[in-house]
């Protein structure tokens, strides 16, 4: 957590610098594109929203790896505090791309690989959040909310891959390929500083959502252990609590 | 501590093992599947298979360079992939990136005559994102077509 906190000034600082000059230069200091015309500029929303999808979800996937496996205490509150983030900008991904296709393919939505896959992408996020709150104890979710996000890893190249594998309406990689980037260095410049603008911003909503989430827990803690004070007749479930409190000071420290 | 690392190894087997299975089946799957996931078919492909006229299809390709006629609202053009083509009818408004060399995905059915009467044309973006500036400047320079468009046609 203090490595947590030492971070936030950075992301919070890198968030507002480099997303201020990603816009500025993404709306006011880049060509339009020779057959886009102005519509290339949805890129510089579109593309960090796609990549921050992807990349949370494989965060999310890392942690409940190490969850299920070494039983990691902050593995479980990364990812918890991680799914409403990804799943926000995967939504963000799609709303843009619908709206880039409209004027651009000619329709808001097509059935092809990439799209339906960033599609079940979203679906992930909405089963992963919805199964880990699914238990009124806190915490019993986890487990079985690290299976799925474990099982839909396969998604992630498969998002990647699917422009080559398939014949989609969704254009081949841009940027990351063999024989180096399409994209004019003009255009190419915003486009990573919003990437890291983008970046900044997630890091800095999971501290803030970290802290929470600690404070969270401590609390139901401090009630669970008030209420056993005044209860003495609950002395069997101390024990219960015991490992609770560690966790947190664990945690905490 | 020694069973406990044990018992660590073998959690990290079963989520190897389980994610490696599952990774199989759904790699299977999508193997088995491919023909329905190809958003839409070259014209080669639409050659080769034979498909049955009044079948519902998309057609993907690129528009054949000085295909295209229009007559009222009701524009043919030939939709290529450099090896063969398929003449291709459509009535109704073309999306702003149509034009003669562009990748478009049609969606349709063929006539026992082979001619594609489609009733969606979607314009297909390509890899390149180039500032119009520049284009201009390169076709002014005559060198425009040796390169964005000339790499995409000989892939």
């Amino acid at each position: 957590m203090k490595i947590a906190n030492a971070v936030l000034p950075f992301a919070v600082g890198g968030f507002v610098i480099l997303t201020g000059i990603g816009v500025y230069l993404g709306l006011f200091n880049s060509p339009s594109d020779y057959q886009q015309g102005d519509t290339v500029r949805i890129m510089y929303i579109h593309v960090p929203a796609a990549y921050l999808g992807v990349m949370i979800y494989g965060v999310i996937a890392g942690s409940s790896l190490s969850l299920l496996i070494w039983k990691h205490p902050l593995a479980e509150l990364i990812a918890r505090a991680s799914a409403p983030v990804g799943l926000v900008f995967t939504f963000l991904c799609l709303v843009t791309g619908s709206l880039w296709g409209k004027p651009m393919w000619g329709t808001w939505w097509v059935w092809d690989a990439r799209l339906t896959s960033m599609l079940i992408l979203l679906f992930l996020y909405a089963g992963y959040i919805a199964l880990s709150n699914a238990f009124d104890e806190p915490g019993r979710g986890n487990k079985p909310a690290a299976i799925l996000a474990l099982v839909g890893v396969v998604n992630l190249p498969i998002i990647k891959f699917s422009v080559d594998w398939w014949n989609t309406l969704h254009q081949p990689a841009s940027i990351i390929r063999m024989d180096g980037p399409t994209i004019a260095m003009e255009m190419l410049t915003p486009l990573f500083y919003m990437l890291g603008g983008f970046t900044c911003f997630y890091l800095m909503i999971l501290v803030i959502r970290l802290r929470s989430e600690i404070a969270a827990s401590k609390l139901r803690i401090a009630m669970m252990s008030g209420a056993m004070a005044s209860n003495p007749e609950a002395d069997n479930q101390q024990s219960a609590s015991e490992p609770g409190r560690r966790e947190m000071e664990k945690v905490g420290g | 501590m020694r069973k406990a690392a044990t018992r660590k190894q073998r959690r990290m087997m079963i989520v190897g093992a389980g994610f490696a299975s599952f990774a199989l089946v759904v790699g299977l799957t999508l193997f088995a599947l491919e023909d329905g996931i190809n958003v839409f078919y070259g014209p080669t492909e639409v050659v080769e298979k034979v498909v049955e006229p009044g079948q519902k299809f998309r057609l993907g390709g690129l528009v054949e360079e000085g295909s295209v006629t229009k007559s009222g609202a009701t524009t043919t053009f030939r939709v290529t992939d450099m090896k063969s083509s398929v003449q291709v009818a459509y009535t109704g408004i073309l999306p702003d990136l149509f034009r003669e060399g562009q990748g478009v995905v049609t969606q349709g059915m063929l006539d026992d005559a082979g001619l594609f009467t489609a009733d969606e044309v979607l314009a297909k973006h390509d890899e390149n994102y180039l500032p119009a500036e520049a284009v201009e400047a390169m076709k002014r320079a005559g060198t425009w077509k040796d390169t964005a468009e000339g790499e995409k046609a000989t892939q």
